[in-house]
């Protein structure tokens, strides 16, 4: 069996966010970037996966951007993936959610996975698109939003998770794709054994021209902060005094202290 | 402009989120015709054209039989735009009628400006405004970003019946859990978020919710780390609540959250980031670190 899983490098999202020069993404000046958290159950997915089947399948996780994403990688692969490939793109933040897809697809091919496995949305972008589009372009079944994920003899049955807390129950033949929502999982922290055992690990790279044929359907006019809608009273300072004022700010328009 | 928008059906129902497709397009100012996979014996609230596939016969969830009856009704109505609504089932389906269709997907959009969607990024911090390239589109719109207009009148039903098979069996649905505790019904809730640290903090919390006579809420992050069991989880996967008194403490403000407790009457934000979403919703955003103005909080109030 041959597994795939595909993730993306984040930024933190605590970050103060500002646009970049052409002022339609973020500058990533003073950013720290990490795994995004969708891919990161991905990832323990994958690894889970290859556990039950007494470690033979094969997991290669693929990444498409600059060079700082071999860092999200080198994280994956001391989770346990095998190995890498990294789609070498300094201008992925550039491309739309289609083309994303395609360089996957691409990729994916000629190798015959039997799980994709990709995160149900990036923290950054949150289109939910690439995993469904993926699974498109590679004309495979798929599945969104699992929070349950159980494997046996060619056949998947996933837990989807639905508004107001139901879930739905799928089942669906390999090969396939499955997106992964958070709480699918407990993704394991690398051990420093597995973190050295990573770095002999192979990371493939590949020029993203030598995947992408697709033009962008879409395109970004601005990235900006959101109107501020007002009316909202923001208090800072020092704590003692912070608690006297939201002491009055509860008597004065709150009826809950009596 | 045509519009085609996707209704959602679910459990025997017709969701009421539908309507919010009519109030993007009425934005818009756009012709609407709708499409939905459900039952003649329940239309929805509507005067025109209304393609119908039977739910009995091609399932609640099935994605790509689906996909193929929204491309048939596409062929027939030739709409400019096709219409989902940002959720489990819009998300799932949308992107395959795009690849169908080989156009353009606008996700999550939560205005409309001249020309071109106002979307959401960077976890709601940010917004980008993006416009599609082909003729035809795509676009999903967020939860609860366009109020529900019901149009009124009874559709014009078209029959859509198709012999594709999809990839996928659909199992049945599995309820959600026992609620231990109804957060709907309480006057003052005061949640936890990823900002509290750890799992040892939460009791910091819990202890403002007790001085205050309240119930302990939490966040998405802090139930799936096991910190607060799911029964407390407000959000669109948990409990809607609209208390006299919301405290958000260490909660950034995922659209997910904010859909489930916006509504509260008077909403107290504690967060160290004062560009975190939550500030949209709070009356009070106190830029603070949690750990050290909740203690002193509970405090004053225990005195």
């Amino acid at each position: 069996m041959k597994i795939l899983v595909c993730i993306k490098q984040v930024p933190d999202m605590e970050s103060r966010f500002k646009p970049d020069a052409a002022g339609v993404w973020f500058s990533e000046s003073d950013l720290a970037f990490r795994i995004n958290e969708y891919d990161e159950y991905a990832v323990e997915q994958a690894v889970k996966l290859k556990e039950q089947l007494g470690d033979t399948p094969e997991v290669t996780v693929l990444s498409i951007g600059p060079d700082r994403v071999v860092e999200a990688i080198k994280k994956s692969l001391a989770m346990g993936c095998d190995r890498a490939v990294h789609v070498q793109d300094p201008t992925a933040h550039l491309k739309d959610p289609w083309q994303i897809a395609s360089i996957i697809a691409a990729y994916a091919k000629d190798n015959a996975f039997d799980v994709i496995f990709t995160g149900m949305q990036s923290q950054d972008r949150g289109s939910a698109q690439v995993g469904v589009s993926l699974a498109e372009q590679l004309g495979i079944p798929c599945v969104t939003t699992l929070v349950g994920f159980e494997y046996a003899d060619g056949t998947i049955t996933a837990k989807r998770e639905l508004e107001g807390g139901i879930k739905g129950i799928v089942k669906l033949k390999t090969p396939a794709l499955v997106t992964c929502q958070l709480g699918l999982n407990t993704p394991r922290y690398p051990t420093l054994p597995n973190i050295m055992k990573a770095k002999k690990k192979e990371i493939a790279a590949i020029p993203v021209a030598n995947l992408l044929k697709d033009e962008a359907r879409m395109t970004t006019l601005s990235f900006h902060q959101p109107a501020k809608k007002g009316g909202g009273t923001v208090l800072e300072g020092d704590v003692a005094q912070l608690v006297d004022q939201v002491i009055s700010i509860l008597k004065e328009k709150t009826a809950v202290l009596r | 402009m045509k519009t085609l928008l996707i209704g959602e059906y679910r459990e025997g129902k017709l969701l009421d989120t539908t309507y919010e497709l009519f109030g993007f397009a009425g934005q818009l100012g756009a012709e609407t015709a709708l499409f939905l996979v459900g039952s003649d014996a329940q239309l929805p609230v509507f005067g025109g054209t209304l393609y119908l596939a039977d739910v009995a016969a091609c399932g609640e969830y099935n994605p790509d039989l689906h996909k193929q009856l929204v491309l048939e009704a596409i062929q027939k109505e030739n709409p400019d735009q096709i219409v989902f609504l940002h959720s489990s089932y819009g998300w799932d389906l949308a992107p395959r009628v795009a690849a169908g269709l080989g156009v353009a997907q606008v996700s999550e959009v939560i205005a409309i400006q001249e020309g071109s969607f106002e979307i959401s990024c960077c976890n709601g911090k940010m917004r980008r405004s993006v416009k599609p390239a082909t003729a035809k589109s795509v676009v999903t719109i967020q939860a609860g970003a366009f109020q529900g207009v019901q149009p009124g009148g009874s559709p014009q039903v078209v029959k859509l019946t198709t012999g594709a098979t999809g990839g996928t069996e659909f199992l049945g649905y599995e309820p959600a859990e026992e609620k231990g505790v109804d957060l709907a019904k309480a006057d003052i809730i005061v949640s936890a978020g990823r900002g509290i640290g750890k799992k040892d903090n939460v009791p910091i919390i819990a202890a403002l919710a007790k001085a205050l006579g309240g119930e302990l809420g939490a966040s998405r992050p802090v139930v799936d780390a096991g910190w607060v069991a799911h029964d407390h989880q407000v959000g669109t996967t948990g409990q809607t609540v609209s208390p006299k008194l919301y405290m958000a403490c260490g909660i950034s403000g995922a659209i997910q959250h904010l859909a489930g407790m916006k509504k509260s009457d008077f909403i107290i934000a504690i967060n160290k980031d004062k560009d975190a979403p939550i500030g949209e919703v709070a009356d009070v955003l106190v830029v603070a670190d949690v750990l050290q103005f909740v203690p002193a909080l509970t405090a004053r109030l225990t005195q």
